[in-house]
């Protein structure tokens, strides 16, 4: 199914003013419904291998695996498609990175952050891992939808400091999970409806450590007519206020709705349940 | 590089003390890790709590009570250059690891893992400025509770320079001409929405128009632009959706 009428996705990733490498990655397919954004760590160029495996190995097995079973179909275990094989494609992403960190010597370490988000049948399916985040802008409302894996928001989780310190703490740059540096990772995956409208930014956290949530908001209202533009702008934002970490972002609208196409049969079981 | 206290009375430098203990406890008697012998000084007056990088400040019901830049503190989540008194004493909090050159290699994101704390605590700090090891963490954080801070106004980060030029719309022709609109914020839209919109960011360097939406394109006195963003000079004149405006630089 093409979702090309009903998502326009855009994306942009810039090294920033300060770092010579760029260790983001993301990757977008509109017309399935895939956004995926990673944040990569490790010494030399490990970073960018981290997140370049991560993006281009879960775009290309995330395409296969919906081009062969729609992600809105359920399996015999009562799982979703699309979360059954985001568990299994995000297991086999990390270990082929860890695998890679573990053989090699110079990608020993490597790691990467991860952000995806599968869109059909109305709905959006989000799996994440460490801080890279992705926001909602509905109707004027602008809210994180991921919470971070990271120290910090273990310390405002737990009462230790308010959002508001966060901002000026130095453990900023901690994630307590990511992909590629254990045998084994937990992704977080939830499920949220969509809506005519709305505007979905992935970013990484050079994009929210240098931009307040306010300003995002008011950028994404501002030139959500015009989604190159903004992505643009988000960048630009970044790199104005000292862009001292890569950043990347993925903006995707919803511009109309986009069911699912069931046979007659399975609407039927669907009315019935 | 860790955070450090710098001991003083009466402008006299007493002592240096390493913040590399994850409770660091002062006050009077001889248990403390700081101890002051001093009257006014309770027993167990306060206690620092470090973890990585950030510490906090917490008064331990103290008789004379525990101040940081002159205000009396229960918790205080410690910023850099941050003085807390004692009685006669001052201790300089001093914690440098957020200097603009070692900032860009100490925000790398690193990842904690439930294993080999100390080891690891001492390799982050001793080498934050080498982005090059392998960056694995710790977690321990789930010993010491109750350290929240008071929700005081925190210093501001340091904003953008403001060091910069303030600019204005004024409208010429149709039903608002002479009205004026400042340009505060970074993104300023003009136009009518699914007609056509263009908006001003204001950045660092200066203001631009780009195009955001519409089949025409703003024109900038008389030259219609194209979808790059143009800088916007004094007295530069804009024509959109059928409306003039004048765009001028305020003192």
């Amino acid at each position: 199914m093409d979702l090309s009428q009903a998502l326009q996705m855009v994306s942009r990733s810039d090294a920033g003013m300060v770092r010579s490498h760029n260790e983001d990655a993301v990757f977008i397919n509109a017309p399935m419904g895939l956004a995926i954004l990673a944040d990569g760590m490790g010494g030399y160029n490990a970073g960018e291998v981290a997140s370049g495996m991560a993006t281009t190995l879960l775009g290309t097995e995330l395409e296969k695996a919906f081009q062969k079973t729609a992600p809105h179909q359920q399996e015999a275990s009562g799982k979703l498609h699309s979360h059954v094989v985001l568990e299994a494609e995000i297991a086999r992403a990390n270990t082929a990175i860890y695998q890679a960190a573990q053989s090699q010597p110079q990608y020993a370490g490597m790691g990467t952050t991860l952000v995806t988000a599968v869109f059909y049948d109305n709905m959006m399916t989000v799996a994440h891992i460490g801080d890279s985040r992705l926001y909602r802008l509905r109707g004027g409302e602008f809210q994180a939808i991921t919470r971070d894996h990271s120290l910090l928001q273990e310390q405002i989780d737990s009462g230790m400091i308010t959002a508001e310190e966060a901002r000026h703490s130095q453990n900023k740059n901690l994630v307590t999970r990511a992909l590629g540096v254990d045998p084994v990772v937990e992704p977080e995956i939830r499920d949220y409806d969509t809506m005519p409208g709305d505007v979905y930014l992935l970013c990484s956290d050079g994009l929210n450590d240098m931009v307040e949530d306010e300003e995002i908001a008011l950028t994404l209202q501002a030139l959500s007519a015009n989604l190159e533009l903004a992505a643009t702008q988000l960048v630009q934002t970044a790199n104005d206020s000292g862009g001292r970490d890569n950043v990347s972002v993925v903006l995707v609208r919803i511009s109309r709705e986009y069911p699912a196409a069931r046979s007659w049969w399975a609407r039927l079981l669907q009315w019935f349940r | 590089m860790a955070a450090k206290l710098i001991l003083s009375m009466d402008g006299l430098v007493l002592k240096e003390i390493p913040l590399t203990k994850e409770r660091t406890t002062i006050g009077r008697k001889p248990h403390n890790d700081i101890q002051i012998d001093n009257l006014a000084i309770s027993g167990e007056h306060s206690v620092i709590v470090t973890i990585l990088n950030d510490s906090f400040l917490e008064d331990l019901n103290s008789t004379n009570g525990t101040y940081v830049n002159g205000q009396p503190i229960k918790k205080h989540f410690l910023q850099n250059s941050d003085v807390i008194e004692l009685g006669k004493y001052k201790l300089k909090y001093l914690n440098e690891t957020p200097s603009q050159t070692t900032a860009a290699d100490f925000e790398k994101t690193m990842v904690l893992r439930p294993d080999l704390m100390k080891k690891t605590a001492e390799q982050t700090a001793a080498k934050a400025v080498s982005p090059t090891d392998t960056q694995v963490g710790m977690k321990a954080i789930d010993t010491h509770t109750n350290v929240a801070p008071p929700p005081q106004a925190a210093a501001p980060a340091a904003a953008p320079a403001a060091a910069q030029v303030s600019g204005a719309i004024q409208i010429l022709t149709g039903a608002n001409a002479g009205k004026e609109l400042e340009l505060t914020k970074n993104l300023t839209t003009l136009g009518k929405p699914g007609v056509q919109v263009a908006v001003i960011t204001r950045r660092p360097h200066g203001y631009f128009i780009t195009h955001v939406e519409g089949a025409n394109f703003p024109v900038v006195n008389g030259a219609t632009l194209d979808a790059h963003p143009r800088e916007l000079k004094d007295h530069d004149v804009i024509e959109l959706a059928g409306v003039k405006m004048e765009f001028f630089v305020k003192g």
